[in-house]
């Protein structure tokens, strides 16, 4: 393998040399930047900007010149609505329970993700016995494939699964979890907070292992009572990383798709559609595969995401910069 | 024992007494390990079980399987069961079919005699087994071992493509200084903003353009540039010290040599992370996948996982070990890589 | 035959002048330093001539050839780096043939010359090991036999020695010295300590501010600086500077801040009456006497045994460092008179700092 390797380099270099030779060192640089610039061109930024077309354009065909001119309708069609907190009066009833479904969801999968993360990671950050294995215990979901994930909770769940034998065996309902809405929810929110958790765990434990230990022995020093010593001196000098972690996991929960349609399908009814599964059934799924809808709901999303991306240069900033 | 748990209840108080905070941290930990881990074993624990026992309610946690007996008359092995009460209570019975609540069985010491015994009065004998035709049936009924190639060949080939570019490029920004450079920065933080997954329709049509739909180049390629890669790389790049290239240059290496010969084994700690990382995305990758892979003999592991468990409700058993295996290889990855993993994620914030 | 020149040899970046019109002829054989103070431009320069900078203007000359646009690797030289810049994932013996193998160099030849080399600089017990198993100084061998295995035609030395202690510091100058004895190469080398540049160099260029101060041989810069700079960055401990008037009426007495007058140099100087002047004293020149001129309030004193110093100022709080052999009785606090021998004097212009010295 290592040596196939080689010689592909040492044929590569040949014409890697003779460009050198034609146009500089300084100007070589070029050339090791050109296969991701052109990567980073086809598949970034042009697509960027056939997506206004596709937003502004309407049918059912893929390829642009087929496509009709329809101005701003599919914002139109995305945003004729009654009432904007009740989706039943929306044109686009589905895309609007997806947006409403997502709001929802990111509210409470950061909320609940954010304070276990911060809880764990204070119990972690204590002087506790194999505090690796520990670490390792709660961060390995992250690396589980989101399919993994929904079946493993699938399986635990289902109506004849491991919980439901373990709640008639201490005298209570078992349930139909994925069949009643609000569960089905619930349980989303819940595994997606078991998968990514340990990820926001470790963030945080480094950032309060990066508070140096003297801070901490000068407080003692002081006499300040351990509360005193969290709220004044562990959590200021966290929040900054608090921040970061708070932005980071907006931003990826409102990309959430892979686990929660595994899991849900987006159902039942469309209990569970996020906005990204939108995208996906309206682009790729259904029939009529309505592109332009699909990226018009896609430039709404960026947008939120773009300011929410702001927000974490902003706040990646203050982190470095202390 | 004794060992065990005084390792476990030393404290940081050192003093050996348990705290009552101590207490509350511990049970947290030990609550996590359940919660985290519980469900995993389940599911492998499940994958072991044959189609009866999973169905089976109240499950058990071990896999059961019944026993059988090979009996003269009958070409099938037949299941046994003990007999509690009634006429043939104590004996082990072989079932032949059951009608109703009333089972035709045989004894095994005496095959020509049919007894009638009712199902209540029996108990089935059962023993522990591990059901590895859920496994084995993978490779010979379903298309496994073709998902899994296509899971591999695309998270190897993605990782070493990705690595090679990010690694090219990093080396050019943080290496040379050239007219245009920050202008190349500021477009790979660009990146960064826009997620593939609000570029999916057009991302789509390029696909589609170059001919790569429903071809695993359709999902290796569109990702091979990450600025992430490039940002960990050029990073740990620009530690390497100038004074090394220019004494390469001095001993006439060429910029690739220096590159291939130099700089890639001196950043081996940070392509080892970016490889990690690759690696494991690649490997659990579904949304693209799912919208350029739709044919079956084209799917990965993730997206045959997925379509049959809308496909094969009834068969959990084969799913279950098709999940188990799918991973598998990651929790291999992790047990021996840990905390490369945990500081490499740590340390690109993840994306 | 490798001669280097330099003619109006210059570096901006923008705006900034980094090297300000250097000339400067190194002949065959020599080994010659440049020597300033940190930002003076010295490595920049040492850079332009290796390839590894461009010149903004000027010529790089090497055997009668501008090098200007001849990329490092194809003029002929090695370098050795301040901070040996050996690679870190090569055993020593592929340190010393990563260059060879770039030329082609037949393997068998490599490994001749490899064997050579090492063998010389008493590395070849370390041939199969990693540049971090090694000791500092080591290293510094390993990267001088990465020089000297590709048999240039001039070595250059960026500050090589700045990372050993003072003690490996003596001991590799001299091999450096002798090294250059045994190839007989040209070589430049980089240091801001004088030091080093006073007992290796043949040929010493002391550089200020992008541009050369003095160029000659130690000995010349030492007893005759050129002006202020050079006098004072030359020697050690620093020549004593003391400034004050030519007496109007005798161009031989100078009169000092304090009113203190002292017997100056009556020839080999182009004093003038009323000229502001600075006089250099080297502090072993400056010695106690009774019947010495200068008054001297005693703030410290080192005493070493074999010799010892002392620290103080005039009246007008000019400092003072004087150097004596043997061991003094005299105490902090102490005021003593002290003088010099007039033939020991620099006399240099206050205001262009330049010497006053005829030539």
């Amino acid at each position: 393998m290592l040596s196939v390797l080689s010689s592909i380099m040492r044929i590569v270099e040949i014409p890697m040399l003779f460009l050198q030779h034609k146009l500089g060192i300084n100007r070589l640089a070029w050339v090791f930047l050109a296969p991701n610039l052109i990567l980073f061109g086809v598949f970034t930024f042009l697509p960027i900007f056939i997506s206004a077309v596709y937003a502004l354009t309407g049918g059912d065909k893929i390829l642009l010149e087929d496509r009709p001119f329809v101005g701003m309708q599919n914002f139109r069609t995305l945003g004729d609505c009654g009432n904007f907190l009740d989706p039943d009066t929306c044109r686009s009833d589905f895309f609007w329970r997806a947006v409403w479904n997502t709001v929802w969801f990111v509210i409470l999968q950061v909320g609940f993700m954010v304070g276990l993360s911060l809880l764990t990671a204070l119990i972690l950050n204590q002087k506790i016995r194999a505090r690796g294995f520990f670490r390792a215990v709660f961060f390995f979901p992250v690396l589980l494939s989101p399919v993994v994930v929904a079946l493993i909770w699938k399986w635990v769940l289902q109506k004849h699964g491991v919980l439901n034998a373990v709640l008639e065996g201490v005298g209570l309902e078992g349930h139909s979890w994925m069949l009643d809405s609000t569960w089905a929810f619930g349980w989303s929110v819940f595994l997606s907070v078991w998968a990514h958790m340990g990820f926001y765990t470790l963030i945080l434990l480094s950032g309060l292992q990066a508070i140096p230990r003297d801070v901490y022995e000068a407080a003692l020093m002081d006499r300040a009572s351990p509360w005193r010593t969290f709220r004044r001196i562990t959590m200021p000098l966290l929040a900054p990383t608090m921040l970061v972690v708070l932005v980071l996991a907006l931003i990826k929960g409102v990309q959430t798709f892979d686990e929660v349609f595994a899991f849900t399908g987006g159902g039942p009814g469309s209990a569970t559609t996020l906005i990204v599964q939108y995208i996906y059934q309206t682009g790729f799924a259904g029939a009529p595969r309505l592109f332009g809808l699909a990226s018009a709901a896609s430039m709404m999303l960026a947008f939120v995401l773009i300011v929410l991306t702001a927000l974490q240069m902003r706040a990646n900033r203050r982190s470095f910069n202390g | 024992m004794g060992n065990v748990w005084g390792f476990l209840t030393r404290t940081r108080r050192g003093n050996g007494r348990m705290d009552w905070t101590d207490w509350v941290t511990y049970s947290y930990l030990f609550l996590g390990i359940f919660v985290m881990f519980a469900p995993v074993i389940w599911l492998a624990m499940s994958s072991f079980k044959t189609e009866a026992e999973l169905s089976r309610f109240p499950p058990r946690f071990l896999p059961y399987a019944q026993e059988t007996m090979a009996v003269d008359g009958y070409d099938e092995p037949l299941a046994l069961f003990d007999i509690q009460s009634g006429e043939h209570a104590g004996k082990t019975l072989a079932q032949i079919r059951r009608v109703g609540l009333v089972a035709q069985m045989v004894d095994p010491a005496n095959p020509s005699e049919k007894l009638r015994v009712d199902v209540a009065d029996r108990e089935p004998l059962e023993k522990l087994s591990f059901a590895w035709e859920n496994y084995t049936e993978l490779f010979e009924r379903f298309n496994f071992l073709r998902f899994f190639w296509n899971s591999t060949f695309i998270t190897v080939m993605a990782t070493l493509i990705m690595v090679l570019v990010n690694a090219m490029a990093a080396f050019a920004l943080s290496k040379y200084k050239f007219r245009g450079q920050t202008g190349v920065l500021m477009l790979v933080v660009g990146t960064l903003m826009v997620p593939q997954t609000v570029i999916l329709v057009p991302l789509f049509l390029v696909t589609k353009e170059l001919g790569m739909l429903n071809s695993l180049w359709g999902v290796i390629v569109p990702g091979a540039a990450t600025p992430t890669g490039v940002f960990l790389l050029r990073q740990y790049m620009i530690t390497i010290p100038d004074e090394i290239i220019d004494a390469a240059r001095m001993d006439k290496a060429s910029e690739w040599k220096i590159f291939w010969r130099i700089i890639i084994p001196l950043s081996a700690p940070a392509i080892a992370v970016l490889s990690i990382l690759a690696i494991m995305w690649r490997w659990n990758d579904f949304l693209w996948p799912l919208i350029v892979l739709n044919q079956s003999e084209k799917f990965t592991l993730q997206l045959a996982l997925n379509s049959f468990h809308g496909e094969m409700q009834t068969q959990w058993n084969n799913l279950l070990a098709m999940t188990v295996l799918t991973l598998l290889p990651i929790a291999t990855v992790f047990m021996f890589l840990q905390k490369y993993i945990a500081t490499g994620i740590a340390s690109t914030g993840g994306k | 035959m490798a001669s280097i020149g330099l003619k109006k040899v210059k570096k901006s970046y923008g705006a900034a002048h980094v090297i300000k019109g250097i000339d400067l002829d190194i002949s065959h054989g020599e080994f010659c330093v440049f020597v300033g103070p940190s930002g003076c431009g010295k490595s920049t320069l040492l850079r332009m001539i290796s390839g590894l900078e461009d010149i903004t203007d000027g010529e790089v000359v090497i055997d009668s050839e501008v090098v200007n646009d001849i990329p490092a690797a194809d003029r002929g030289l090695a370098m050795v780096f301040q901070s040996y810049a050996l690679y870190p994932h090569m055993t020593v013996r592929q340190n010393l043939s990563f260059g060879l193998e770039n030329i082609g160099t037949p393997k068998a030849e490599i490994e001749t010359k490899v064997a050579e080399v090492s063998a010389m600089l008493q590395i070849d017990q370390l041939l199969d090991r990693k540049p971090k198993d090694l000791s500092g100084g080591q290293r510094q061998r390993v990267a001088i036999g990465r020089a000297v295995v590709r048999e240039p035609r001039v070595f250059l030395f960026d500050e090589p020695l700045s990372n050993l202690d003072a003690e490996l510091r003596v001991d590799m100058r001299g091999e450096i010295a002798a090294l250059h004895k045994r190839l007989g190469n040209t070589m430049i080398y980089v240091t801001h300590d004088q030091v080093e540049a006073m007992t290796m160099a043949d040929k010493i260029a002391v550089l200020r501010l992008g541009a050369l101060e003095q160029f000659g041989a130690p000995l010349e810069l030492f007893n005759n600086p050129i002006n202020l700079f050079v006098a004072g960055f030359i020697g050690s401990p620093k020549m004593n500077f003391i400034e004050g008037t030519i007496d109007d009426n005798n161009v031989n007495s100078l009169t000092l801040a304090t009113g203190e007058a002292i017997a100056i140099p009556s020839d080999g100087f182009n004093q003038v009456s009323g000229q502001k002047v600075t006089l250099g004293i080297r502090p072993k020149d400056l010695q106690p006497k009774p019947d010495g001129s200068l008054q001297m309030e005693v703030r410290t004193v080192e005493q070493l045994g074999t010799e010892s110093y002392l620290y103080g100022r005039l009246a007008d709080g000019t400092g003072i460092t004087i150097h004596s052999a043997g061991q003094t009785t005299v105490e902090p606090g102490e005021m003593i008179s002290v003088g010099a021998a007039e033939k020991t004097m620099h006399l240099f212009d206050t205001e262009s700092g330049l010497t006053l010295r005829a030539q």
